[in-house]
């Protein structure tokens, strides 16, 4: 404990605060990103598109070992106290950092610094107000924003992501643009902070880090990009059964 | 050649200061620019005005004096090259040129374009030092080293001080100085005895005297003269984490079996 009160007392034992909070937050967008993908897997011969499953999976993942919805509400715990830290930790240390220069340059210059690194708290705001409403959006479903059927993962996507809706689309894309720019700095800087880069490891740290975030990022403009342009299966379809074949 | 000069202004600690512009002819571009900044003062003081004050030694690369952040960068346009030896014939005939001081609130401004960096002395004091005993001179070789790592040392080593890091660092942070200066001892065989109550104390000390935290731009390294990595930095977290997360507390406690 006494520990922990040193790393919080500290602007660089902040930074490690932000590099471990954001690194979590990363393993979730790993994570959910996978899981959407199952978007482009169809459905289960009875009409059960996999996206809707895969949903239903995480509610009851370790049922009857611990009962419905305690894995899911676990990982949302920890998600959330890690997103508040992240977020108290970097407000700190970008007050702490704007006071160590009251009166700025009348010319500035950058040779390196990248403008992902430089908006960060830019990117990161966006992120906050895309956290809330994404979860208002798809799993509370309190925006006026096409159809919401608790569970019916697929028609709902369906129709937020129609052409009526096309701007929802595009603030969908736009925000995974920016979430890629905080991750492109984000993933390397973690390792930075953490004193695990070094001049052997640094370029293939930040390759890996650039490689990763577009992946990450593709797989979720896919998902608004296919149904934005027509190219998934009608909702009728994604939800009927296939025939039982005739003997 | 000519330029047009815009020099910031500030009779003392207290004065608000601000950017006066002059014309200066003449010039020659073989002149350093230390050099064009006497011509400056010299015809300021021809003109019964104040002439600017800035710091400056050495003029030949090695003290870190002189201190100027010119067209926004810290020691001018010229990578890895201190103000002292950037030369006139680095800027075009007739150019703009704008020469302001480190800004930082650690680096109060003294006068003109001089600043009090006495809180990097504070950093040093913290803990840039060995505790060897000043007795006979060893022999040199009793203590082998690497020679990469000596070498490495030897980098960090070649930091001046200047404190273009913090002038350049969109943060005003001093991590790069603080870490040069602990990774130059703690590198070396005799800098391990104090290596993680350095790098602790350094870097305590440097968050108490209010420079900013690093958010990893390498700024710092693209401006400094003398091209330090920020690879220092990295090592730099690594031994802070190390003294704050895991280096023993409580050596010499008692244990008891379960
Ligand atoms: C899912 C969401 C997020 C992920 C995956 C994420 C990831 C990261 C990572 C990996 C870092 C690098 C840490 C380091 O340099 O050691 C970082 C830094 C940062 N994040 Fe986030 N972040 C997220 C959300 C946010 C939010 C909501 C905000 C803001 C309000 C934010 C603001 C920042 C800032 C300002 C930094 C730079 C901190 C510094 O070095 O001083 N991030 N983020
Ligand atoms: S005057 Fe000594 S380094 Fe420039």
């Amino acid at each position: 404990m006494n520990r922990l009160a040193a790393i919080y007392s500290s602007n660089l034992g902040k930074k490690v605060i932000a590099a471990v909070t954001g690194l979590i937050l990363f393993g979730f967008i790993a994570g959910h990103v996978a899981g959407n993908l199952k978007v482009f897997t169809g459905s289960t011969p009875d009409g059960l598109p996999h996206i809707d499953e895969y949903a239903h999976f995480l509610r009851e993942v370790g049922v009857p070992l611990v009962p419905h919805n305690m894995v899911i509400w676990s990982a949302r715990i920890v998600l959330l106290l890690a997103v508040i830290m992240h977020i108290a930790v970097v407000i700190q240390l970008a007050m702490q950092s704007a006071e160590a220069r009251p009166i700025g340059y009348v010319k500035t210059k950058r040779k390196m610094a990248s403008p992902a690194a430089l908006y960060m708290m830019f990117s990161g705001g966006l992120i906050a107000f895309f956290i809330v409403f994404h979860l208002l959006h798809f799993t509370v479903g309190a925006l006026p924003l096409g159809e919401f059927q608790e569970g019916e993962v697929y028609r709902n996507l369906h129709s937020s992501f129609s052409a009526d809706y096309w701007y929802v689309s595009l603030f969908y894309i736009i925000t995974m643009v920016v979430i890629g720019l905080h991750l492109n700095h984000g993933l390397w800087s973690l390792f930075q902070t953490l004193g695990l880069d070094n001049p052997d490891r640094n370029k293939i740290i930040r390759l890996g880090s650039t490689v990763t975030t577009v992946l990450i990022i593709a797989g979720f403009i896919a998902i608004p990009l296919a149904f934005l342009t027509g190219q998934m299966p009608p909702v009728e379809e994604a939800y009927q059964a296939i025939a039982p074949p005739n003997h | 050649m000519r330029i047009k000069i815009h020099v910031w202004r500030q009779s003392n600690r207290t004065d608000r200061g601000e950017m006066k512009s002059y014309d200066l002819e003449g010039l020659s571009p073989d002149m350093s620019f230390l050099e064009m900044m006497d011509q400056l003062n010299e015809k300021l003081t021809g003109n019964g005005e104040e002439p600017v004050a800035f710091d400056h030694d050495c003029r030949e690369g090695v003290c870190g004096s002189c201190s100027m952040v010119i067209n926004g960068e810290a020691h001018g346009p010229k990578s890895e090259t201190t103000t002292c030896q950037l030369y006139m014939r680095h800027f075009e005939d007739g150019a703009e040129v704008f020469v302001e001081p480190w800004r930082a609130r650690s680096f109060p401004v003294v006068r003109d374009l001089v600043v009090d960096r006495s809180a990097f002395d504070r950093i040093i004091q913290a803990g840039g030092f060995v505790s060897n005993h000043s007795g006979p001179k060893p022999e040199p070789n009793s203590i082998p080293i690497e020679p990469g790592i000596a070498e490495t040392a030897l980098d960090a080593a070649s930091c001046i001080g200047c404190g273009a890091c913090v002038a350049a660092c969109p943060n005003g942070s001093a991590m790069l100085f603080t870490a040069a200066k602990s990774a130059h001892l703690g590198m070396l065989p005799q800098g391990q005895t104090e290596r993680f109550d350095r790098a602790k104390d350094m870097v305590d000390k440097m968050e108490s005297e209010g420079f900013g935290s690093c958010r990893n731009y390498a700024e710092c390294e693209a401006q400094c003269p003398k091209g330090i990595s920020i690879a220092f930095i990295g090592r730099l977290n690594a031994d802070y984490l190390k003294a704050t997360m895991i280096e023993p507390i409580d050596r010499r406690g008692k244990m008891h079996a379960q």
